[in-house]
């Protein structure tokens, strides 16, 4: 890995917590862009949660949209501008709860464009509440017992939903170590340039630290990712549909 | 350009596209069907884009980024579905974004019905969606007005970098009128420079967001931007100068009323009429010209007589202010004279 | 004529809304002022058509015809629902070959009997009932002059891309004329 951070990513006003997993997959994002010679030409779609504070973090230009409607402004912004690459960068609250619906249709429809879903298993900026993809038993703010999925069910795994579904491509990355970060920038890169070729929906999601509203140390709440994510959340790819099909 | 036969729905439709609209996004809802059912085809021939989204909530959020993205972009519901929208919409004011949106009114709260209505006169004056806000509103009472106000709404927009919406009904949409459509007009996405369209090296980030954010006096800016839309006021008027009592209406109703100070007028009974054609800002400046006026009645189809409100601010509290309303049927010049003659009486006392 | 105001009602199929849509477009094409308000959404399923239509010399109001002048029906339904409306005086038209002959009818009225499906089926163009009511129409109403109506009629098939129907539109038309 080199030590000199893209162009793109400036930090000049980042207000990520330490340990925060957001920062990573803004590198990863950048120095995939900086390989294709997108860096340029990139319009980025970020939610209102923590990730918002990526417009601050990157140089693309950048939209602010609604809590889980991202990956729809994603293809109202694609459909006026379709030689750009078109990214939205959402939470899995964003992608798998409010915003299903969008990421779900826009899915179905196959609309060319990119979603990065950071998983971290729960709510971050509103301090930590309980989400679909939150594990059997993690306490958060909103499940001060533990999550009981008997009421709230278990873990969404997009890899089993969507996969039936005739997108471009969907994978699995974790960013608790550098391997996985190699393979999670991989995964990038192979949606955009599918996307720039125009297969259509592309889905990568990213395993992610938030030691804050995990209440733990950056260091356990990596190994966490490892330990009790992973075994839920399988790596990998889930949908490489070719291009000729 | 030659008249055309077009449903109201359909001029509204065409006439976006002869504004450079090319981009719409939509969700089914009667009494608005045709708009989405005419561009599912029409748009593709005009070299834009239609998507039928999975739900107003969608489509609003896809005509946020095709508007930052650059394009004139519309979408179009009715009342439930309106209520949908209004999140976006207050997101399309907080980013200075400019777009239209329709709602071409029926009746009711809640599932409301079909029928014939001017159901959100407040969920369109209001602001509608949280936070401080207003949009400027164009209520058309024609098949030809449909047509005419799309440019004008687009432009005003542009203009004011703020989404503007159409205050259409079910009556103005679902009928056949002698139409002319304005002439295509190119609009280029990049027009302006604030679009997002790809951060040059060592130029600066274009970011869409809440100007709050970014802003270095947010509240003056605000302050400025609605002082200056205030003054977008339009109307008519019609007999108001001597006019005993005053008739308030828009859209389908104001059609009405103009024959009613007709026959008002021929039994001798002085009836004027000011029809507000922005419903925000309300046209206070009308209500100037009436120097004979007694008492002012709206006709709304509607229960409560939503724009009652404005009418009493604009007229101040030394003047009866009352609602002939008419569910579910357009409003008929004998009701509406009735009612007047006995605000009248009342007001003789 | 300064202003008519037709309500034109049957089943669905016997091109009611194309008969709405024949006078407004006669009445364009003379620069008056049209309006046609069809039924919508759930009013317009159960397979009845209706629509209402006006023609006038100054601006028109409202949509809604309370009191029309003219009543085009194509069906016993409809002369139930709207027989009641129609202003003193006022004409209506009647399709004789599906009504039947011993109903009885308001004495202030003018009505006119036409057996529209079977002259049109005498014709061999069966969708053309409506056109035959509309030659009734023009023969015992002042809205338009027969002739005039009858070059709004081929004219608005021409321009449809339909004009090779156009000979058996005109003799269904002209059949409707003669009333018989």
């Amino acid at each position: 890995m080199r030590l000199v951070a893209p162009e793109t990513v400036t930090f000049t006003q980042s207000g990520f917590c330490p340990g925060c997993g957001h920062g990573l997959a803004v590198r990863l994002i950048a120095e995939v862009m900086e390989e294709m010679e997108l860096s340029e030409k990139l319009l980025a779609i970020v939610d209102v949660a923590c990730g918002s504070l990526n417009i601050d973090s990157w140089r693309f230009d950048t939209i602010m949209a609604a809590h889980g409607r991202p990956i729809a402004t994603a293809v109202g912004v694609k459909k006026v501008r379709p030689e750009n690459p078109v990214m939205a960068y959402i939470g899995d609250g964003a992608a798998y709860s409010i915003g299903m619906a969008e990421t779900m249709h826009t899915a179905i429809r196959n609309d060319n464009v990119v979603a990065i879903v950071i998983n971290n298993s729960l709510y971050g900026m509103t301090g930590g509440q309980c989400a679909p993809t939150s594990l059997p038993g993690q306490i958060t703010t909103s499940t001060p017992k533990g999550k009981d999925p008997k009421k709230a069910g278990m873990p969404f795994r997009v890899d089993q939903a969507f996969t039936g579904l005739d997108i471009a491509y969907l994978a699995r990355g974790s960013m608790a170590d550098a391997k996985g970060m190699m393979q999670s920038k991989k995964y990038i890169k192979k949606a955009f340039e599918k996307h720039m070729r125009g297969e259509g929906f592309c889905l990568v999601e990213l395993l992610s630290p938030c030691p804050t509203n995990l209440n733990m140390t950056p260091v356990k709440s990596v190994e966490r990712i490892k330990n009790e994510m992973i075994p839920f959340f399988p790596l990998g790819e889930f949908k490489d549909k070719k291009e000729e099909e | 350009m030659a008249k055309v036969l077009l449903k109201g729905n359909e001029a509204l439709a065409e006439a976006a596209l002869a504004a450079g609209c090319r981009f719409y996004s939509g969700y089914p809802i009667t009494p608005q069907t045709e708009i989405l059912e005419y561009l599912s085809w029409r748009m593709e021939e005009v070299g834009g884009e239609f998507i039928q989204a999975e739900s107003e909530l969608a489509g609003i959020n896809m005509v946020l980024g095709a508007a930052a993205a650059g394009a004139r972009a519309l979408t179009t519901s009715s009342g439930p579905g309106f209520s949908l929208k209004q999140e976006g919409i207050s997101y399309l004011v907080a980013a200075d974004l400019p777009a239209v949106i329709v709602d071409v009114m029926r009746i009711g709260t809640g599932l409301g019905d079909i029928a014939q209505g001017q159901g959100d006169y407040w969920q369109l004056t209001r602001g509608g969606g949280h936070g401080d806000y207003h949009t400027l509103v164009l209520a058309p009472a024609s098949v030809q007005e449909n047509a005419d106000m799309m440019a004008e709404a687009f432009d005003l927009a542009e203009k004011y970098r703020h989404p503007v919406l159409i205050a259409s009904d079910a009556a103005i949409g679902q009928m056949i009128e002698a139409v002319e459509i304005p002439e295509f007009k190119e609009h280029d996405i990049n027009k302006f420079d604030w679009t997002i369209k790809g951060c040059k090296k060592g130029t600066e980030q274009r970011k869409i967001q809440n100007v709050y954010y970014t802003h270095p006096d947010y509240e003056g800016y605000l302050t400025e931007k609605y002082r200056q839309m205030e003054q977008e006021q339009r109307y008519e008027t019609v007999q108001v100068e001597d006019a005993e009592l005053v008739l308030v209406a828009y859209g389908i109703s104001s059609r009405v009323c103009r024959e009613t100070v007709e026959i008002a007028r021929e039994e001798g009974l002085k009836l004027g009429l000011i029809r507000p054609i922005t419903l925000w800002p309300f046209p206070v400046k009308a209500f100037e010209e009436a120097k004979a006026a007694r008492a002012f009645l709206t006709v709304e189809m509607n229960i409560l007589g939503q724009m009652m409100d404005d009418v009493k601010l604009a007229v101040g509290s030394g003047y009866p202010v009352d609602h002939y309303g008419s569910i579910f049927e357009i409003p008929e010049s004998d009701g509406i004279i009735a009612k007047a003659k006995e605000m009248l009486k009342k007001e003789g006392k | 004529m300064a202003k008519k105001e037709i309500i034109c009602a049957g089943f669905g199929g016997q091109g009611v809304l194309t008969a709405g849509m024949l006078l407004i477009n006669a009445g364009m094409e003379q620069d008056k002022n049209v309006l046609f308000y069809p039924s919508y959404g759930s009013e317009m399923r159960g397979g009845t058509a209706k629509c209402t239509v006006k023609i006038s010399d100054g601006l028109i109001a409202s949509p809604i015809s309370k009191q029309p002048d003219i009543l085009f029906t194509m069906n016993t339904p409809a002369i139930d629902k709207f027989e009641e409306r129609l202003k003193p005086g006022g004409l209506l038209l009647v399709n004789s070959s599906i009504v039947p002959e011993d109903r009885t009818y308001r004495e202030d009225i003018k009505v006119v009997k036409v057996p529209a499906t079977d002259i049109a089926a005498e014709v061999a163009n069966p969708k053309g009932a409506n056109l035959v009511m509309l030659g009734a129409l023009a023969a015992h109403s002042d809205l338009f002059s027969v002739e005039y109506m009858e070059t709004a009629i081929v004219s608005f098939f021409e321009k449809k891309g339909k004009g090779k129907f156009n000979e058996k539109n005109v003799a269904c038309y002209r059949r409707g004329v003669e009333g018989k």
